[in-house]
């Protein structure tokens, strides 16, 4: 090996050597720092794959998954989840006539009923969710179509709803509250559930209102305008979206839950990510006794028929579902865990033969040179 | 547009018409004034105050990238093709804008304070009659200025007069064409008469008409008006601008170009713009991107189209059309709306990002302590900051030799007198010993005319010279005695030499420390002080040197009128003209020359004759005869030189080094391991070239041949190129195999590639300048280099400055390989130039190749850590940077592709619009510019114990197109998981409190989130070298990326503006789920995996050099440098001869232009000494 390198301690030697002769107070010299970061020496942690790392960590990894998605699978298999379509497409369905006959004009409602049984009993909370498919909520122009300053309650926003809402943005010279193609949508079909049980009388499901949308919307993004306890007031001269019945301030009876933060309406203005989606609608609290919340047995779902979708291809769906520790039912976390986790393990193998049979010394052999 | 900013540097010149010739008189400001020629002041910066913004924007926009942002953000102010707020390309540019133009601030604020400098610098004006100091800026064209000793030439000036006999001035024009050797200039005698009388200078009307301002240094045309009598001039009367003055006590010149009209100005025009292969490839990838960007949002937009067409229309009752939007045109603002979305393919980021991981690398290069020279305290410098990663690609390395392989300083080492071989120092056992810096000198204080700086290290040789052994003294007469140099006593004891050639400079010099001091010398005379006795010879003839002769003599008379002929020149022409009594000593003589010319050193051989008085009397009439003879002037002195010359009595020889620069052998030895070839361009001539080739190992004696391309004939060339040829590789074709191809944007550059041909063993090649003239021909070239690219080494001697640089072109013109020019001198300009690379070594030459370099350094050995270490680690770096860029940006941009699909192709964007802003700019940009800062795949010291490491580099394996695509392939990858996965576990659930979580803000957190984390990994897998910096900015990102998000999703800052930050909420919704963070995990397992899978299995089966070494480096301390130790070759080859190449100063010396004699004025001057000749 051929001597090359001249480390610095040499060129140092020579530099205290000559620069002695420029004597005190001579020109600084140029010689550059000899610091670790000019210098690039700064101290470093050189990982690189071995065999002794990435072996153990595709094993390691296939031994955490696999039993991570098997908890997984487990739990999300463990979720009830009942859902029913009645958005009326076929012609047996209940709804088929409400949806046929849908005019926006209508001032009545249109109502229908769905039987269903429940072939196991539902244990904890029951969620009760709307469905709907191929809705874009999604869809760019319809993200944008909302005036977040007007639903915090921005006095100057109610008045002069922004650009964005175009066009839903005024009704009549009026503004509109809250402005928007996305309020302007706002799902207001009326779902009520009935249990049948085995006398044959039908009792009403309980069904909560409150605690559907989530915290910080509820007392931070939404804010009704005004400080006055009349909303009627608060909301005078604006109008009301095109699509909707009521005013704003009619959503509900409960001040605490009227307005813009009405729950139902917050949950609708979280927009979904998909087309196809679940809204939370109410929630069915477990009773304190033993009894589960909703026992098996046979329920009718009575529906106020008034949002249409067909004309889109929508779909309109009610959902029934516990949850877990993990949220909703979705075995697909704990499947790809278990995949994973055994597409690591055999990996692991893989490269444990492949690494057996390359032995380890190519890598440390004698470099050419 | 870009007449514009012509317009605004033209402004100045606008009105003047192009100038074909210039008129001036001296001593009248009117007279001149009316042509409005450009006064001196000069002008380098580009902007002042008021220009700056507008220009240095317009500037900046011509950039393609810059514009085309521009060009996004304009389309982001549309309402209907908006999908991005518009600050998401507006707070990006507005920050790489200011970036560049800072950047661009300081840069003309340094030019502004140069040029303030320069043009506030003083000088002496004759106006009105009196001498005024003035500032240089305020010189006019036809003012008469004083210069004094040392000074530098204000302006382009017509010498008038001089302190000096003749008129002469001596300049040093180091800054202008780099050569320290001082060139005299002449002036007219009608104004040499003039001297320094005030009065005579002030009433001076002469008038001078002459070429425009041109760049041509060695040219000048015009001609002098004085008194009715027009004189013409030439260069030699013209004292140009950046010279200086030397010897020269004062002149006086006038003024005939100011400013940037003076040949400094125009030559330091426009520097040549060279980009890297890798800019190249990049401008290609570019633009290819922005192919693949059009596709996409085609294709988006085409399936827009029929969304619109089928679910659209329908889904008019909640989403509305605007009023006259159909279909068609939804689909072609949707287009655009992809354009905004996509954009980030080519991010803004790329260029600015490049730029600082340049200048970074350059930094490094600068602080280096291992190129630093302390011996005259020069750093290396990177002077071009955007051609780092190129050092790491260089398949061809043109070297100059004097001053780059060679110090250019000739030291007397060894001679051999009257057989004796002296300057060897031997122990007891007669072995050899080293002779170190640490080796004790001779000590030669007894001599006080000793050359200080002479150092000598065998001390039996001053013994013998002292104890007065006459064939050493006759042996250092004739050193002191038979030379062209002109010696320069300032001081009494101050002696200088002006020596033409190095070597003559050396001998001279050896001769005044052994006590033979050549003092001063006269056309007629020379003076030498003879171990302190002044003895004054009379000088017969001087028997020049030339290229045919390869000797020079002298004819001397000594004071006791004795008349002796020395001679020195090339051993094998002395030896013909030896006496036959001699023969004996020519044995050991030659034994001695073996062994030198083994060492490398250049010899010469002395010899003497003593000449009869009668026949000295008839030769020299006959010399008389012939030198004034019509007619075959040459011939016939050659043929009197050539009778007397003979039957000379050998002294004995010279042995004088050519000093390698230090590491020369081991730098080329470690450039050639990593497959670097070495060409020399040299001005030498053959034989010294040669002799360099074999002392720095370039040439070897084990080579199968060595190759001499030295015809004059196109012919010629053409056989001894295909003999050499078909020797090293009988069965190659014919025709060499040129593939062609096309390259560079839209493939409009054809490139003819000649292939690489397999030979075996070594060969060498050696052109001469001559013939190399004719290989350069078209019908030649192609022969050329296929031969020379066989060779292990080519040397190509006797080349001029545009034969380097065409070398260089033709190498890179049919190789397709990335070259470097090495060189210090002005010759080497060209070179430099020209090669993708250029390197000035700042060493004795002047300034100008460092000028035109884009890196330079002290010595030639900093070269193999430039390129194997600086180079190997930016090229690396550059590489690593650019793969991961596109990947990051590639992966965060296809996301949106897939997202289209589920969102009815409406340009709704996955991510929100902070992060899309941030990514590039802070939550990505810090690491990645860590790991291109920081990055090692192995230390400097690896780096040297294995040059093969620098290969990958030059067969651009880090970053081609085919890397390109599998990372494109790869990131697609990573994106459908980035997208997919999410969405799947995101999909039809909800959280753990029942509630909503496949809501849009959510899902776009989620995918953020998911985002940053592999890319952040991928870097964390990509970093070899994890310094503090790394591991601070990898984390730190990630911190700040979650700190930002917290805040931006904050409560207080929503309550502040709620139409900006409508996020509120979500991360504390978002990410305090298990499944959140479950998915995390597995999407970044997923898009990791593979990854560490495939390297892995790489690495076991097919280990690159780099992996091994790493490998090693894990296992094993750093290897220590082995102590240098210094090559000794055992050479049968005899050298070449210590003359400089042209012809010597014979004619001056003896010319009678001396003898013309001005009164001394109170100073010891060249020459004052002479004596009024009898003639």
């Amino acid at each position: 090996m051929m001597a090359s390198s001249y480390n610095a301690k040499e060129e140092d030697g020579h530099h205290s050597g000559s620069s002695s002769h420029g004597g005190p107070g001579a020109m600084k010299s140029k010689k550059p720092d000899n610091t670790a970061f000019k210098q690039q020496r700064l101290p470093a942690w050189q990982p690189i794959l071995t065999a002794g790392t990435v072996l153990p960590a595709f094993f390691v990894i296939g031994l955490i998954f696999i039993p991570i998605g098997i908890g997984l699978f487990v739990t999300s298999n463990n979720i009830k989840e009942f859902e029913i379509d009645y958005t009326g497409v076929e012609v047996d369905s209940p709804c088929y006539n409400c949806a046929k006959n849908f005019s926006w004009n209508s001032t009545s409602s249109c109502l229908c009923s769905v039987n269903f049984t429940l072939d196991q009993p539902f244990e904890s909370n029951v969620y009760m969710y709307y469905g709907l498919s191929n809705f874009y909520q999604n869809h760019r122009r319809y993200v944008k179509s909302r005036d977040d300053s007007q639903l915090n309650g921005v006095e100057s926003n109610l008045r002069q709803p922004s650009k964005e809402c175009e066009p839903y943005r005024t009704s009549e010279g009026l503004p509109i509250a809250p402005c928007g193609a996305i309020a302007n949508s706002l799902f207001n079909d009326t779902l009520t559930l009935y249990y049948y049980p085995q006398n044959g009388t039908k009792l009403p499901v309980p069904l909560t209102k409150k605690g559907i949308a989530w915290w910080t919307d509820k007392h931070v993004k939404f804010r009704n305008p005004g400080g006055s306890a009349n909303l009627s007031i608060a909301f005078q001269g604006t109008a009301k979206p095109v699509n909707w019945r009521n005013p704003v301030y009619q959503l509900d009876e409960d001040p605490e839950n009227n307005g813009f933060i009405n729950e139902d309406f917050i949950v609708w203005m979280r927009t979904a990510a998909l087309p196809t989606f679940r809204k939370l609608y109410r929630i069915i609290q477990k009773k304190p006794n033993t009894t589960p919340t909703l026992s098996s047995g046979k329920y009718v779902l009575e529906i106020t028929y008034n949002y249409p979708v067909l004309s889109f291809d929508g779909r309109k769906r009610m959902i029934l579902s516990t949850i877990s520790w993990m949220g909703g039912k979705n075995p697909f976390l704990g499947i790809a865990y278990i995949t994973v986790g055994s597409i690591c393990f055999f990996l692991g193998v893989v490269l444990l033969i492949i690494h057996h049979k390359y032995d380890t010394r190519s890598n440390s052999a004698e470099i050419p040179n | 547009m870009g007449s514009v900013a012509s317009y605004f540097r033209n402004l100045n010149k606008k009105e003047k018409k192009q100038e074909e010739e210039r008129l001036l008189r001296a001593n009248d400001r009117g007279f001149n004034l009316s042509f409005q020629y450009a006064n001196n002041a000069i002008r380098t910066s580009k902007y002042n105050i008021f220009t700056f913004l507008p220009l240095n924007l317009f500037e900046q926009f011509r950039r393609l990238a810059n514009a085309y942002f521009l060009f996004l953000l304009i389309l982001q102010m549309i309402p209907q093709v908006s999908s991005l707020s518009w600050f998401t390309t507006a707070v990006p540019l507005v920050i790489v804008l200011s970036i560049t133009a800072a950047k661009d601030a300081s840069d003309d604020i340094n030019r502004h304070k140069c040029d303030k400098q320069v043009n506030n610098r003083e000088v002496e004006v004759l106006i009105d009659g009196e001498l005024k100091k003035e500032k240089w800026r305020e010189v006019q064209v036809g003012d008469i200025i004083k210069l004094e000793n040392n000074e530098f030439v204000t302006a382009d000036l017509l010498l008038l007069s001089s302190s000096e006999p003749l008129n002469l001035v001596y300049v040093e024009t180091a800054e202008l064409d780099g050569e320290t050797n001082l060139k005299v200039k002449q002036a007219l005698t009608v104004t040499g008469e003039m001297g320094d009388s005030i009065e005579a200078l002030a009433s001076f009307n002469g008038e001078v008409r002459c070429e425009p301002p041109n760049n041509c240094l060695d040219k000048f045309k015009g001609t002098l008006t004085v008194n009715g009598q027009a004189y013409s001039l030439d260069n030699d009367k013209v004292l140009l601008r950046g010279c200086t003055l030397r010897n020269t006590e004062w002149c006086f010149g006038l003024v005939m170009f100011g400013g940037p009209d003076t040949k400094l100005m125009q030559n330091s025009g426009k520097t040549v713009f060279k980009r890297t292969s890798i800019d190249h490839l990049m401008n290609i990838l570019v633009l290819g991107i922005f192919g693949f960007l059009a596709t996409m949002c085609a294709i988006l937009s085409i399936c827009n189209a029929i969304w619109e067409a089928n679910e659209g229309s329908a889904f008019t009752v909640f989403l509305p059309r605007e009023p006259g939007v159909n279909s068609s045109l939804s689909s072609f603002l949707t287009f655009w709306s992809y354009v905004i979305v996509l954009n980030t393919v080519v991010p803004i980021s790329l260029y600015v990002s490049v730029e600082i991981i340049r200048l970074g690398n350059s930094f490094f290069i600068d602080w280096d302590r291992k190129m630093y020279y302390p011996k005259n305290d020069t750093p290396a410098q990177a002077r071009t900051t955007t051609l780092n990663e190129e050092l790491g690609q260089i398949k061809y390395i043109f070297s100059d030799k004097t001053g780059t392989l060679t110090q250019n300083i000739m030291t007397f080492n060894k001679c051999s007198i009257n057989g004796k071989a002296y300057g060897e120092l031997c122990d007891f056992s007669g072995q050899r010993i080293e002779i170190t810096e640490k080796t004790p000198r001779v000590d030669f204080s007894w001599n006080q005319l000793a050359d200080p700086k002479f150092i000598f290290h065998d001390h039996s040789l001053v013994e013998t010279v002292r104890e007065g052994n006459p064939e050493a003294q006759a042996f250092f007469r004739l050193l002191a005695l038979c030379h062209t140099v002109m010696p320069e006593e300032k001081k009494e004891g101050e002696l200088f030499y002006q020596a033409q050639s190095p070597d003559e400079g050396a001998l001279v010099t050896a001769a005044r420390n052994f006590g033979f001091v050549f003092r001063s010398r006269t056309p007629e005379t020379i003076t030498i002080m003879e171990m302190g006795r002044k003895v004054v010879y009379e000088l017969v003839a001087v028997l020049d040197f030339n290229n045919v002769r390869k000797r020079m003599s002298v004819i001397v008379r000594g004071p006791e009128g004795k008349t002796t002929l020395y001679c020195k020149g090339a051993d094998t022409i002395i030896y013909e003209r030896l006496h036959p009594s001699c023969s004996n000593l020519m044995k050991v003589t030659t034994d001695h020359l073996n062994m030198y010319a083994g060492d490398g050193l250049r010899t010469l051989v002395l010899a003497s004759k003593d000449l009869d008085e009668s026949y000295m009397k008839e030769w020299r009439k006959r010399h008389n005869e012939a030198s004034t003879a019509m007619e075959d002037r040459e011939e016939r002195l050659e043929e009197l030189y050539e009778e007397i010359e003979k039957d000379m009595t050998l002294l004995g020889a010279t042995a004088v080094e050519d000093k390698l620069q230090d590491g020369v052998p081991q730098t080329i030895e470690q450039l050639a391991k990593a497959d670097i070839k070495i060409w020399v361009l040299t001005g030498d001539k053959q034989e010294t070239a040669e002799n360099i080739g074999y002392s720095c190992n370039m040439l070897r004696e084990e080579m199968n041949e060595v190759f001499v391309v030295a015809a004059n004939t196109a012919e010629g060339v053409r056989e001894e190129l295909r003999s050499a040829r078909r020797k090293m590789c009988p069965d190659a074709a014919e025709e060499p195999s040129v593939t062609t191809a096309r390259a560079g944007l839209f493939w409009l550059k054809k490139t003819q590639t000649v292939q690489d041909e397999k030979v075996d063993g070594e060969y060498a090649m050696l052109i001469n300048g001559h013939s190399l003239a004719f290989a350069l021909e078209e019908d030649l070239e192609l022969e050329l280099l296929r031969t020379a690219c066989m060779c292990q080494t080519v040397i190509c001697c006797r080349v001029t400055p545009l034969q380097k640089a065409q070398v260089v072109q033709l190498v890179k013109k049919y190789k397709q390989a990335v070259t470097l020019a090495i060189g210090d001198g002005a010759n080497d300009v060209s070179m430099i130039k020209a090669a993708h690379i250029g390197v000035g070594i700042s060493g004795q030459e002047g300034m100008q190749a460092v000028l035109s370099s884009d890196f330079s350094f002290a010595q030639f050995r900093y070269l193999q850590r430039l390129l194997l270490v600086h180079g190997r680690w930016s090229y690396l770096r550059m590489c690593k940077f650019l793969r991961y860029f596109f990947y990051k940006n590639f992966t965060f941009t296809f996301v949106h592709f897939w997202y289209a699909f589920f969102c009815g192709f409406s340009a709704q964007t996955v991510y929100d619009e902070w992060f899309i802003t941030l990514y590039n700019t802070v939550y990505t940009s810090l690491p990645v510019l860590a790991l291109s800062l920081f990055d090692q795949d192995v230390n400097d010291r690896w780096s040297f114990q294995y040059p093969q490491l620098y290969a990958p580099g030059q067969q651009n394996l880090y970053f081609s197109k085919k890397a390109f695509l599998n990372l494109t392939a790869f990131s697609c990858y990573s994106s459908l998981v980035l997208y997919f996965v999410p969405w799947a576990a995101i999909h039809d659930t909800v959280r753990d409190d029942g509630k909503d979580i496949a809501d849009y803000q959510s899902f776009a957190l989620f995918a953020q989130t998911c985002l940053l984390i592999v890319v952040s990994i991928q870097m964390c897998l990509d970093t070899y070298h994890w310094t503090a910096v790394n591991n601070l900015f990898i984390w730190g990102s990630l911190a700040v990326y979650f700190a930002v998000t917290f805040t931006m999703y904050s409560n207080g800052i929503f309550v502040i503006i709620p139409s900006a930050f409508p996020f509120v909420g979500t991360e504390r919704n978002t990410l305090n789920l298990p499944n959140v963070w479950l998915t995390i995990v597995l999407t970044s397992l997923l898009c990791i995996l593979p990854v560490v899978a495939y390297r892995f299995i790489v690495m076991q089966i097919r280990p690159t050099i780099n992996d091994k070494v790493r490998h090693r480096a894990r296992k094993e301390p750093p290897p220590t440098p082995a102590p240098r130790r210094p090559v000794r070759r055992v050479s049968t080859r005899r050298s070449g001869y210590a003359f400089a190449h042209s012809k010597g100063y014979g004619d001056l010396v003896t010319s009678q232009r001396f003898l013309m004699k001005r009164p001394v004025k109170g100073r010891v001057m060249l020459f004052s000494h002479i004596t009024p000749a009898e003639s």
